[in-house]
């Protein structure tokens, strides 16, 4: 059989509400997950299913939102916290960084905070600079939290049981481009497909190459090998999944094997996915290194409301095919 | 319920005056270096505060947090005066491993959720602890002191609106100790009658309790606990107090800026003092008995600090790893 197609909204949807019906502690908070149905619709149907005791809608305070779900994880429960999107998430700096990636390590394990961190995250469609941000990286400096953005449905589903399973603190992002994107879901129906965490997954298997990305950065490198493969370019892509853990293994596997690199991140530029990567190759891959490491990342400005500009910024897939191209 | 008769009376005697001499120390042995931590910020004068408030909490049931001058909370729940002197000394039997410090006790037996060093930060983590408690209905409430610097920041805002939003079991205990850091209360806040700030997140405003009165202290906090137990959500305390070894201990300008109001404090409103003078109207046999309780907890805090520099510190590769994270 098959396996069904559903958008990756639908897909963390389907994930959420089966760890909610498979754990009584699992309950979600944030803002307009209730009444409202949830602001990218991951929530829709959960208030009339759950009731207000496990769909929580809060205030706009997300500062509280933060704390509050770490303080429910310390006690016994399994928040999945939402932020509307990550931009919001910057009120909850101290909650995430001082708080929930520190209190087990700074309590030499007294404490464990199995709390979830959903985000939209992502640029584009003009949402202008406050809204525009994809800083994955940012949380992904501290020690004691996990991060991850998945790149597909079935990633989503996978990746959102194992951190709503998981002991620890992590931040999960959602690409707002990919909530409608679909894709199929796998084939384990049983409820309880569960991704390891901090494992890559090679999308793509190639020999000149090696494209490593995350979310979004995906379907631009596979736009971009389809049109480097008219050129007989042989194109590796390798979806990292999660940036802490970071999956070495897998990155230095197929470096080894293609001797290049180009780094695509719809993440800023400075002290990034791109530069933790690029060091990381160059320190223990540096005898198979046959090129420069290329990044492909958005500009280096706050993003701009207008569309030519907003364009201008972000990656796309031509902009990693001349990345490749520079070092083929 | 503590009962208050002669055996419960002397034992808030002896918590406070454990904290008081467990404090004393940590002042010495940080003028000596003994500790080393930059941070030690010191409970003396607001032992009234702690154990009168604690009284009222059913040990392993009901939840605590506070903010980083937390060493006579963990004193007066119970915990081992070794372990904490081992944490202030940063040594492997400290309550956290020494990985926490000064500001970091914390212990899960006694449902102590710790002690935060980021102002306010601590405050959305009890309104998550206190949605455990509702969640799961175990009848359980969460003491949250707060300093009067706290009250001033955006936590204190969120955590106590959505508190009033949920009808959270908190006992907000504001400890107003006259200042944030170095900022007296009056140059930090609107209002300095900061227990009115309960009345903007709809939660009761239990007013003010003279925080050195550790027999007002028990009965507010009580009150307090039979409002929460009824279900009607948070409350909010404010206790006037005052702290005798400034902000932190490093801050050495603290005691000659305000040596006056200090003396004054020490010499009108200290609550061991008080307290005594109260037990030895009450029961005159009792001088004796509260003197032996005094050399016995100098004993205990000697035997802490004994331990505690026998203790080795934590050194290798392994423990400096250890617990990033749940493996």
């Amino acid at each position: 059989m098959a396996a069904r197609n559903l958008p990756m909204r639908e897909a963390l949807r389907l994930a959420l509400l089966e760890e909610m019906h498979r754990d009584e502690r699992v309950f979600v908070m944030g803002e307009e997950v209730g009444v409202w149905q949830g602001t990218h619709r991951v929530t829709r149907g959960f208030i009339e299913e759950f009731g207000e005791k496990r769909v929580r809608d809060t205030p706009i305070s997300e500062m509280v939102i933060g704390g509050a779900a770490v303080g429910a994880a310390m006690a016994g429960l399994r928040p999945v916290a939402e932020f509307m999107t990550i931009n919001f998430a910057f009120l909850a700096l101290d909650a995430l960084i001082n708080h929930a990636a520190k209190i087990h390590y700074m309590f030499d394990g007294m404490f464990t905070v199995p709390a979830v961190f959903r985000a939209a995250t992502g640029w584009g469609d003009q949402a202008t600079a406050t809204h525009s941000h994809m800083p994955e990286p940012i949380f992904a400096h501290f020690p004691g939290m996990y991060v991850c953005s998945p790149s597909n449905s079935a990633d989503a589903y996978g990746m959102l049981k194992a951190s709503i399973r998981d002991d620890n603190p992590i931040l999960f992002t959602e690409s707002i481009g990919l909530y409608s994107h679909p894709g199929p879901m796998p084939e384990d129906e049983s409820g309880d497909y569960v991704l390891p965490i901090g494992k890559g997954n090679v999308v793509q298997e190639g020999t000149d190459v090696s494209i490593f990305t995350y979310a979004r950065g995906v379907e631009w490198a596979k736009r971009a090998a389809r049109t480097l493969s008219e050129d007989g370019v042989s194109v590796e892509i390798v979806d990292l999944r999660w940036l802490r853990p970071l999956d070495t293994d897998i990155i230095f596997e197929s470096f080894r094997k293609t001797n290049r690199a180009v780094i695509v991140e719809e993440s800023l530029p400075m002290y990034s996915f791109g530069s933790e990567l690029a060091a990381q190759i160059q320190e223990h891959c540096f005898d198979y290194m046959d090129a420069p490491i290329k990044r492909v990342s958005a500009a280096d400005v706050p993003l701009p409301y207008s569309k030519y500009l907003e364009l201008m910024a972000l990656p796309d897939a031509d902009k990693v095919v001349a990345a490749v191209k520079e070092i083929i | 319920m503590a009962r208050l008769n002669r055996e419960t009376l002397v034992d808030w005697y002896r918590q406070m005056v454990l904290t008081r001499e467990f404090e004393e120390t940590c002042y010495q042995l940080y003028t000596e270096k003994r500790i080393t931590g930059v941070y030690l910020h010191l409970y003396s004068g607001q032992e009234a505060l702690g154990t009168g408030a604690i009284a009222n909490m059913e040990i392993g049931k009901d939840h605590i947090i506070t903010a980083y001058r937390d060493h006579g909370i963990a004193l007066c729940l119970g915990m081992d005066p070794k372990n904490i002197m081992a944490e202030m000394m940063g040594r492997v039997d400290g309550s956290s491993g020494g990985k926490g410090g000064s500001m970091h006790l914390a212990s899960r037996k006694h449902n102590f959720w710790g002690g935060y060093a980021i102002v306010g930060g601590h405050l959305p983590l009890a309104a998550g602890i206190a949605l455990e408690a509702q969640y799961n209905e175990t009848g359980a409430f969460v003491i949250s002191f707060v300093g009067d610097g706290a009250s001033n920041n955006g936590y204190f805002h969120e955590s106590l609106n959505l508190a009033g939003v949920w009808d959270l079991p908190v006992i907000w205990i504001i400890v107003n100790n006259g200042f944030g850091m170095g900022t007296a209360t009056d140059r930090a806040a609107g209002n300095v009658n900061l227990h009115e700030r309960a009345i903007g997140y709809g939660i009761k405003d239990m007013g003010r309790v003279d925080g050195q009165d550790i027999l007002a202290v028990y009965e507010k906090v009580n009150e307090a606990a039979q409002h929460v137990w009824s279900g009607k959500g948070s409350v909010l305390i404010e206790a006037i107090t005052y702290r005798y070894r400034g902000h932190g201990v490093s801050d050495k300008q603290y005691d000659s800026a305000f040596a006056e109001e200090l003396a004054e404090w020490k010499e009108n409103k200290d609550p061991i003092v008080l307290f005594r003078r109260h037990l030895e109207d009450k029961y005159k046999d009792i001088s004796g008995e509260l003197d032996d309780i005094v050399a016995e907890q100098k004993k205990i805090v000697e035997e802490a600090v004994e331990f505690a520099e026998n203790s080795p510190f934590p050194d290798t590769e392994e423990q400096l790893y250890a617990n990033v994270y749940v493996e």
